[in-house]
């Protein structure tokens, strides 16, 4: 049985017919077309799927679509404003901090959680707010680097 | 050396946008309408006999539109290995069946209804005792007894192992009692995987005369047009695979284990099907890397010059045949001179998961024996080992163990800069710390490829593909055309075209995909250059040999008010010149051989309460060639490293009667940004013969010596010396407590 819902995603309300076992991620990736949230593991352990509830970074496989009526969601798809990049997308391009690109959406939208919170953060502490977060490319140099970076600032 | 304005440079990836917004398109990305869903029913069994397989009730469920198994299979190869097990599994995870139904939930139920009765076998699941005499035969028609001598090849009484090949050269013995010291040590690595975080996935649709086309993840498209053509019986023609964005590959994505089953759904249903791993189903039913064992004997004088090596690999291939380990030896024993050798190389199938190539295959997992051979041996006879590694090492005009003459190599350079590194920097302080070097080799490979330029009516210039991006290749060779014609990067596209659209492109692995394209975009750029020459020429007046081009403009010599633009030449060439538009293609076949030499170093804290490693600093020292753009290369170091301390202290398949058992990334660790420290690169430019250029590749030289540098670091740091990955916390506590 689907239930018909009403989800406030990247500032947007849009409705949409859920079925009570369907993820948010589904609901984002198959319903909302919006696939710049990925999937890499289903079960919260590597990060692809992050994105942004009520500012906080939560993995979208691990949350029911039905649990967050009501709620603030942003997807990757949703962190440039008027047309701008967030300086976060931009460290990482410049840094060369993408390179598959796959746990990128995840990676800055919790980077962008966290220093929402923590501006001005130390190394081991950017390394502590992405280690939920897999990468398989980079070896998390040019990542952590690109955090710093718009910390600095 | 030529001054150039844009190769050398660290542009900025031309496809990062895309991927920092989320607009990058991933095949599960993809949707088409009427769209249909495809699982994949797996062997719970690492080894059983099939007896009763009924589809009926499945195929009966509201929603399922195909059930497919063995007995549905056409394709003629006998060289690739079933998709869909017949009669019996060889392996947990194996394929028996796939569903295609009208939605995910529905084709998960329609697994749940296929009715399989197995008669469990006794799994074979250790390579030494797959090689016994009495061992069960998993493969009877695999015939390959103990061959004596320089000999390859395949036997005549059915055994386990399914290839052995002996050699070597000079008198081993003599050259072990030449030595003032020999020692004797066996090495075992563990099952790795890839761990790409896109798991792999495919969408099929086949049109209603046949054509078939595939959106998949793959390192080569070509390659999924024939093995797909070959599983349909299918002209290759018939095929088009399109143009994905690939999230992480890493050598696993060579093999396709969804697309041809894929695309017989779509053909039975006249449906589109998506299909997508699941993380379990990656770990299970792709292509990890081997468990392996190397036993290897080293002798060397006291002055520090090796006499003699021996060596015994046995590579355990899970449950398919492969002809791996030879390769392994080759970059495993060529990095110093080694005047008598032998080597014995044994591939084995067992009941696990079938393996198939990461990053640098066999060469980490032989440099994990020999460079910590060679640490040992420095340490026996108190010499640096970076001196040791110079002594040895090999020069241009030295020989590789399979006979290839060196061409000029960076491999002392590069242990030099190393060196020089090390004079320089901090020393390590503190208690239970410690530092280690070693060293990586690899060939690298050549390979068939194409690219097309097209000048468009504003002057700037699309460069078509067919070969894959892994590494960023779209940005260095965008690079490559922005020197040939001198116009900046914004006037460039590249696109990677499908395999209907894009000049072939072999498969992107080995570290070959830059080297070999660099040379055809330029080639192709060429073309085009002597296109626009003859048309500026007859446009000035002049003859060619008159003119000079830079900066996106001919110039008559003598007289600069007298040019010509690339803008004004374009677009002559589209409204009336007699020649028609620009366009110019270049190919590369063969190439010379442009070795890579990698020199690691890492320093480590190793607690003696838990036996934790942390790694507290890393350095990667690596002959590049040239560096089109350095950013692209370090973060291919930096990325191999991570992988490879995660091979060295961490990952491991873990097996029981060849069923894994932690098929999920909390159970198999992978490291997170907590677990790595930044990783400091340093880049030798010793230009290759690779025309035009001079680059070498970059990939897989970073992955190699990682492995052996974290165990030299641990010995350095508690006097232990660890022959088994992963050095987990448990396995470095207990040799700790044992000693």
């Amino acid at each position: 049985m689907k239930k018909e819902i009403i989800l406030k995603v990247n500032g947007e309300e849009r409705e949409v017919a859920v079925e009570p076992r369907q993820t948010l991620l589904e609901i984002l990736r198959n319903d909302m077309g919006l696939t710049g949230t990925k999937e890499g593991c289903g079960n919260g352990n590597c990060g692809t799927c992050t994105v942004l509830l009520d500012g906080k970074a939560v993995s979208s496989c691990l949350i029911l679509a039905i649990e967050v009526e009501g709620q603030e969601i942003t997807t990757i798809e949703g962190l440039a404003k008027a047309g701008e990049i967030h300086l976060l997308q931009k460290a990482f391009i410049e840094e060369g901090a993408i390179q598959c690109g796959f746990c990128s959406p995840g990676m800055i939208l919790t980077a962008k959680a966290f220093l929402d919170v923590n501006p001005h953060p130390t190394e081991a502490e950017a390394r502590q707010a992405i280690s939920g977060n897999l990468c398989r490319c980079t070896g998390y140099d040019k990542i952590v680097r690109a955090i710093l970076k718009v910390g600095a600032n | 050396m030529p001054e150039y304005s844009f190769l050398g440079k660290r542009s900025p990836r031309v496809d990062a946008l895309s991927k920092a917004t989320g607009r990058a398109l991933y095949t599960a990305d993809f949707s088409l309408p009427n769209m249909i869903y495809g699982k994949t029913l797996r062997s719970p069994y690492a080894h059983a006999q099939i007896t009763r397989l009924d589809i009926s009730k499945a195929r009966a469920l509201k929603g399922v539109m195909a059930v497919i198994t063995a007995a549905d299979e056409v394709h003629k190869s006998p060289y690739n290995p079933p998709l869909l097990a017949k009669e019996k599994v060889v392996f947990a995870g194996q394929p028996v069946a796939v569903v295609a139904a009208i939605n995910p939930y529905i084709a998960e139920e329609a697994l749940g209804l296929i009715e399989v009765d197995y008669e469990v076998l006794s799994p074979v699941t250790d390579a030494i005792e797959a090689m016994k005499a009495d061992a069960t035969i998993i493969f009877p028609d695999i015939r390959t007894n103990l061959i004596k001598g320089n000999q390859t090849g395949r036997g005549t009484i059915p055994s386990n192992i399914s290839w052995h090949v002996e050699y070597g050269y000079g008198d081993v013995e003599a050259g072990f009692k030449n030595a003032d010291i020999v020692l004797e040590n066996t090495f075992r690595t563990q099952g790795v995987h890839q761990g790409y975080l896109e798991t792999r996935s495919t969408l099929v649709d086949v049109d209603p005369v046949g054509k078939v086309t595939i959106w998949t993840d793959s390192q080569n498209a070509f390659l999924v047009r024939e093995l797909c053509a070959d599983f349909l019986d299918i002209p290759i023609h018939h095929v088009r695979v399109m143009p994905v964005e690939m999230g992480g590959s890493f050598g696993g994505k060579i093999s396709q284990p969804l697309s041809p089953l894929c695309a017989l759904l779509a053909r039975k249903t006249g449906r589109p099907v998506k299909m997508v791993m699941t993380r379990e189903e990656d770990f299970v039913g792709t292509n990890p890397a081997p468990a392996t064992l190397i036993s290897l004997k080293v002798g060397a004088t006291k002055e520090g010059l090796l006499t003699a090596v021996s060596a015994e690999l046995i590579w355990d291939t899970g449950a398919f045949p492969r002809e791996s380990c030879q390769n392994a030896s080759v970059v495993g024993l060529s990095l110093y001179r080694i005047p008598n050798l032998s080597v014995k190389l044994y591939d084995v199938v067992t009941n696990k998961t079938p393996t198939g190539n990461y990053r640098a295959p066999g060469a980490a997992e032989a440099a994990f024996a020999v460079e910590s051979q060679i640490d040992l041996l420095s340490r026996a006879l108190q010499m640096d080992p970076l001196e040791f590694r110079l002594k040895n090492a090999v020069s241009e005009g030295d020989h590789a163990t399979n006979g290839t003459v060196f061409p000029r190599i960076g491999f002392k350079e590069t242990l030099q800069k190393m060196k020089e590194h090390i004079a320089i920097r901090s020393k390590p302080e503190g208690k239970n710390r410690g530092t280690g070097v070693a060293c990586g080799f690899w060939f690298g490979a050549a390979g068939a490829f194409a690219a097309q330029v097209n000048v468009n009516g504003n002057g700037s210039v699309t460069l078509v593909v067919g070969s894959c991006d892994l590494t960023g290749n779209r940005t260095s060779l965008a690079q490559v055309v922005a020197e040939q014609f001198g116009i900046s990067l914004d006037k460039i596209t590249v696109i990677t075209g499908d395999t209907d659209t894009a000049p072939y492109g072999d498969i992107s692995a080995g570290s070959r995909t830059t080297r070999q394209m660099s040379t055809a975009v330029y080639r192709a750029c060429q073309e085009v250059k002597d296109q626009l020459t003859q048309l500026a020429s007859s446009q000035l007046g002049v003859k060619s040999n008159e003119l000079t081009f830079a900066k996106g403009q001919f110039q008559v010599v003598g007289m600069p008010e007298k040019t010509i633009s690339l803008e004004a030449l374009a677009r002559i060439s589209i409204m009336r010149s007699d020649k028609g538009p620009i366009t110019g293609r270049g190919s590369v076949g063969g190439n010379i051989p442009a070795p890579m030499f990698s020199v690691h170093l890492a320093e480590v804290e190793v607690d003696k309460e838990t036996g934790k490693v942390k790694v507290l600093s890393y350095t990667a020292a690596q002959d590049v060639g040239f560096a089109i753009n350095p950013t692209l290369i370090e973060g291919q170091m930096q990325g191999a490293v991570g992988q490879g301390i995660g091979r060295a202290l961490m990952e491991d398949y873990v097996f029981s009667q060849g069923i894994m058992q932690n098929p999920n990334f909390l159970d198999y660790r992978m490291p997170t940004a907590v677990d790595l420290p930044f990783i400091n690169t340093l880049l030798v430019e010793v230009r290759s013969g690779i025309e035009p250029f001079g680059v070498r590749g970059v990939g897989e030289p970073p992955m190699i010596p990682v492995l052996a540098t974290i165990a030299n670091a641990i010995h350095s740091a508690t006097g232990m010396r660890l022959k088994e990955l992963p050095m987990t916390p448990e396995t470095v506590l207990r040799a700790i407590q044992q000693r």
